[in-house]
């Protein structure tokens, strides 16, 4: 039996624009996209070849994927993973709307446009900020605002990955925002060189190559092809590079300049500047710059100049480099491993920066076809993103059904894709999606004022272990504290703040009845309308509150924010 | 099982509800009810075993710690001092652990493969090596696993990191993952500042959700939400939530264990370890010393772990604890015998050193040895997995036990390893 409503006294001042389209008329049903919509590829040839490679895997496995995701469901994943957060109600709505049998095409083709291109490039400035310096790294040889700079602007003009990646390899200047030569693709590398480089080697390798070589600094790898030295040969590309501080008065460091200088080797000979490295036997053993691939480089240490005579001579190590990663075939592979692990939360490989022989990858053909196709798109990033959004297993339905029960990557079988495998948001998404599910993502605070209150908020997550890797460990990751912070946090307090002019101020007086209210809090959150059980027992709450209709909103509201619902994406 | 039923985990929901408003009667000021309940509390404290980890982040340097070479070309500068062990010696910072060895043992004869740091950290914190298809569980998590039913009524989470946040509970799933807190003992956003019955209803709406979510069968992360929001409600009543403030302790005592962070952390171990805790790792980094390692060890390193490091031990001795809490001092490697250029040593995995002491350890004794420049282990060698073996053996935990991981793989306890014999009587 349906509890009568208390009644309120209604004020008719609202700012309605959310409200309104969320009073009721979407959201009843869930329509399903047709089988015909899934057979389409939308014309995308790309996308035709994921779906058959796909495809084949499930016939391989004798499974059947599971059915499409509601309107509402995937209007949500796809909102999250290219810009970073939930959709608003309106966008929800309008998605919902379109008749059109294009319509995710043009839902991905409007969330990668100029709409939105503020959003997904801050988004993706998180991704890569965090892949590149990780989510804690700020010190005197890295500047985080830099780095994010000029992430932003390589995301906003959607620079092609191989420019991408040369810039960052290739990097000099000073690394710091608003200092002449600024370069802020500098952060990638300039905390890094300590050592001879051993950092920058690493990381290089494994981000832009897929290829994990820590290990074999000391010795060959026991169990890949991994061989010493090749290291120390990657390692010599970085000999010539110095990240050199710039002093404020006589102590502070103010900056760092990443400059390439004339090296003479460790044997003091520039023509032939070789570096030395220790066998575990004790043997010293030369190196030269050599690609993983076998490719040698003019051993020589001086940079590109030219004589009285006019003859040219000199390489510039890293300009080296970055021209052999981008020719190797491994980078595009690294690539589409990466972004395809973006969307689906599991990548071909596990983990998704080791494509080493020994690591067999689940979808062999379609990881090279994908990385082929991205080279041929001239390394458009967009591209590969509106392929895989537009796929058929990036449209199924997270639901574990019979068919598809033995593909679980979770319990560590190779992912075939015939769900949505849930995930929880990343930290930086579920701060976002707050703000847009409050409606206080305002425009007086974007770009690096934002970002520096976001890192503030995450820090709190943050786990350093103190090595010279910079390694680190995140406790939001489902558990205790986790919970706490979206039970009592300062975050969620604000959300659920019941302050005049404030998101549940504005639901509480809007002109519409109480389960209109209801319904678009949960429309703002879930993406969904409440079940008749959610339904009755928000009205009891509007009960027990006695009359503070807004009081009663907060507890609602509270409850929505801190589902499961909420905080995974599916 | 409903998800409502799980939140309360357990109890029915008017239990629950008189639960929620006995913790608003104990918030109250009627001090005198509370603190009856903690005597009663302290009476009924039954004997359980413990651990307690001590884990020094970045691999620190054994042989200029515990299996000093005094003479070899790979000495250190450090000279080595007499303990109240008998024969045992160990570096001369360590001047109040040299008090306490009695109480301990050393395996000199720890030899391993993994020398880098994230590889490394997993392998000695499971007896595993990293495998991209399962995630094994740590110490804590096999550790709180076994011996959470010691402890009914423990309310707090079973495995407590202090500082660094260890590694996780693996394929036990997360009931078991280790609860992170700062060396002050603060848990942040305990204070949800709303009375007890808002927090049901609101928890009542809550479960509705989770519920229906679960219902529609997306996989086991839907309920694992579900789970830990249970466990976090119980923290929030709870008044063993206590154990974590160490500046309740006596100033004196907390000068012994030192004012630093790793000071601090040990202290909270043992207040956990009272109340019930059975597993609890501090950390203590910094170990990770390529440059100019000597005058870090002499100045900052070993003088802050001999304070805290000995005023546990000897506190948890003095306690009549220590008799049922292994203390167990590791890395995740040790450092190269040979000094690089830098006045620093690398990363080194194949002979070190690891102090363990309390539970059903023999005290006192040195475990196998290393060649005169350090560089090998002359006796049978030891692995992470002989290690963990050997400490779950003196909590007498069952060597037998067998996991079943995610993929329904069986997974022996402690990696199959083979005990340490002459860790034991």
């Amino acid at each position: 039996m349906r509890m009568r409503l208390p009644t309120f006294p209604l004020l008719v001042r609202c700012r309605a624009s959310l409200l309104l389209v969320a009073c009721g008329l979407m959201l009843g049903k869930a329509p399903s996209l047709s089988a015909r919509d899934l057979d389409d590829h939308f014309g995308i040839p790309q996308v035709k070849f994921i779906n058959e490679q796909v495809a084949a895997g499930w016939a391989d496995a004798k499974i059947k994927p599971a059915d499409p995701a509601t309107d509402q469901e995937w209007c949500r994943r796809v909102h999250l993973d290219i810009i970073g957060r939930i959709p608003t109600v309106q966008e929800l709505n309008a998605y919902v709307a379109d008749s059109s049998p294009a319509k995710r095409a043009n839902l991905v083709g409007r969330l990668l446009g100029d709409d939105y291109v503020d959003e997904y490039a801050r988004n993706w400035t998180d991704v890569w900020t965090t892949i590149l310096i990780g989510r804690s790294t700020e010190n005197d040889n890295v500047n985080r605002a830099g780095m994010r700079q000029w992430l932003r602007r390589a995301f906003s003009k959607n620079m092609p990955y191989d420019r991408f990646v040369t810039e960052l390899v290739t990097a000099t200047g000073v690394n710091k925002s608003g200092e002449k030569g600024f370069n802020g693709a500098t952060n990638f590398l300039s905390g890094k060189l300590d050592e001879n480089g051993i950092q920058a080697t690493a990381k290089t390798a494994q981000v832009f190559l897929g290829l994990q070589v820590q290990c074999t600094q000391c010795h060959n790898h026991p169990f890949n092809k991994g061989k010493q030295n090749q290291f120390w040969e990657f390692n010599a590309f970085f000999r010539q590079s110095r990240a050199l501080r710039k002093f404020e008065g006589t102590r502070d460091v103010q900056a760092i300049e990443l400059v390439d200088e004339d090296w003479s080797g460790e044997g003091g000979n520039a023509a032939q500047a070789e570096l030395y490295y220790e066998l575990r036997n004790g043997q010293m053993k030369v190196a030269f710059p050599v690609f993983i691939d076998g490719t040698a480089v003019d051993p020589t240490g001086y940079l590109p100049a030219k004589m009285d005579d006019g003859t040219e001579y000199g390489v510039n190590r890293r300009q080296a480099l970055s021209q052999l990663i981008v020719d190797s075939p491994l980078m595009p592979k690294a690539a589409v491993n990466r972004v395809w692990s973006h969307f689906f939360g599991y990548g071909f490989t596990r983990p998704i920066d080791d494509l080493g022989e020994h690591n067999a990858p689940s979808h062999p053909e379609l990881l090279d076809g994908l990385g082929e196709r991205l080279r041929e798109q001239s390394f458009d990033v967009k591209e590969l993103i509106r392929w895989i959004t537009l796929s058929q297993a990036y449209s199924l339905a997270s639901r574990i059904t019979k068919p598809n029960a033995s593909d679980d990557p979770a319990v560590g079988e190779k992912p075939k894709f015939s769900r949505f495998y849930l995930r929880q948001m990343r930290p930086e998404e579920l701060y976002q999606s707050l703000l847009t599910a409050t409606e206080a993502d305002q425009a007086d605070d974007k770009g690096e004022k934002a970002s520096r209150k976001k890192d503030e908020w995450l820090s709190q997550f943050i786990i350093a272990f103190g090595t010279d890797e910079g390694d680190e460990a995140t406790t939001f990751n489902g558990s205790i504290p986790q919970v706490l912070m979206m039970f009592n946090g300062d975050l969620v307090k604000t959300a659920t703040a019941t302050g005049k002019g404030g998101f549940l101020d504005r639901v509480a007086t809007a002109e519409m009845s109480n389960a209109q209210r209801i319904d678009a809090l949960y429309a703002a959150a879930l993406a969904r309308k409440p079940s008749r059980k959610e339904i009755s027992l928000a009205n009891q709450m509007m009960v027990a509150r006695k009359g503070d209709a807004i009081g009663a909103l907060q507890d609602i509201w509270w409850a929505v924010l801190n589902s499961n619902e909420f905080i995974i994406n599916h | 099982m409903s998800v409502s039923s799980r939140l309360v985990d357990g109890m029915n929901r008017r239990h629950f509800m008189s639960h929620l408003a006995g913790a608003a009667a104990l918030a109250s000021p009627a001090t005198a009810f509370t603190n009856s309940i903690l005597a009663n509390a302290t009476d009924m404290k039954k004997r359980h075993k413990a651990a307690i980890l001590l884990w020094m982040g970045g691999g620190p340097s054994t042989m200029d710690i515990w299996d000093l070479k005094p003479g070899a070309a790979t000495s250190g500068p450090f000279k080595p001092i007499s303990t109240s062990a008998d024969g045992i010696q160990i570096c001369e910072h360590m001047p109040l652990m040299a008090q306490q060895m009695h109480h301990m043992s050393l395996v000199r004869s720890m030899s391993t493969r993994e020398a880098d740091h994230m590889r490394g950290r997993y392998y000695m914190h499971t007896g595993y090596v990293p495998n991209p298809n399962v995630e094994h569980p740590s110490y804590g998590a096999v550790v709180a696993h076994e011996l959470a039913d010691q402890v009914p009524d423990l309310e707090i989470p079973p495995f407590v990191s202090v500082g660094s946040g260890s590694v996780g509970p693996g394929f036990l799933g997360m009931t078991w993952a280790p609860f992170v807190v700062d060396s002050n003992g603060n848990v942040r956003n305990m204070d949800m500042g709303i009375d007890p019955a808002r927090l049901a209803q609101r928890l009542e709406m809550l479960s509705a959700i989770e519920d229906k979510f679960i219902g529609e069968k997306r996989g086991a992360s839907a309920d694992d939400h579900a789970k830990v929001l249970s466990k976090t409600v119980k923290l929030m009543t709870s008044q063993q939530m206590d154990a974590f403030k160490v500046m309740k302790e006596p100033k004196e005592l907390q000068d012994r264990y030192g004012n630093t962070g790793f000071g601090r952390g040990c202290l909270m171990a043992r207040r956990l370890v009272e109340q019930g805790v059975p597993f609890v790792e501090v950390d203590l980094g910094g170990w990770d010393n390529h440059a100019d390692i000597f005058k870090t060890l002499s100045d900052t390193k070993l003088p802050e772990l001999d304070k805290a490091m000995s005023a546990l031990v000897s506190d948890l001795a003095d306690r009549g604890l220590l008799d049922d809490t292994a203390i167990i001092w590791m890395g995740e490697f040790s450092r190269t015998p040979n000094i690089n250029g830098n006045g620093g040593r690398d990363h080194w995995a194949r002979s070190w050193s690891v102090a363990v002491g309390g539970a059903g350890f023999k005290r006192g004794v040195v475990v196998g040895e290393t060649s005169s420049d350090g560089k090998e282990v002359v006796t049978e060698p030891y692995s992470s997995q002989d290690l963990m073996a050997s400490v779950l053996k003196s909590l007498d935990i069952s060597l037998e036990t067998t996991f079943t991981a995610k993929n329904g793989r069986p997974m022996k306890i402690a990696n199959a390893g083979k005990v340490i014999k002459e860790l034991f009587a």
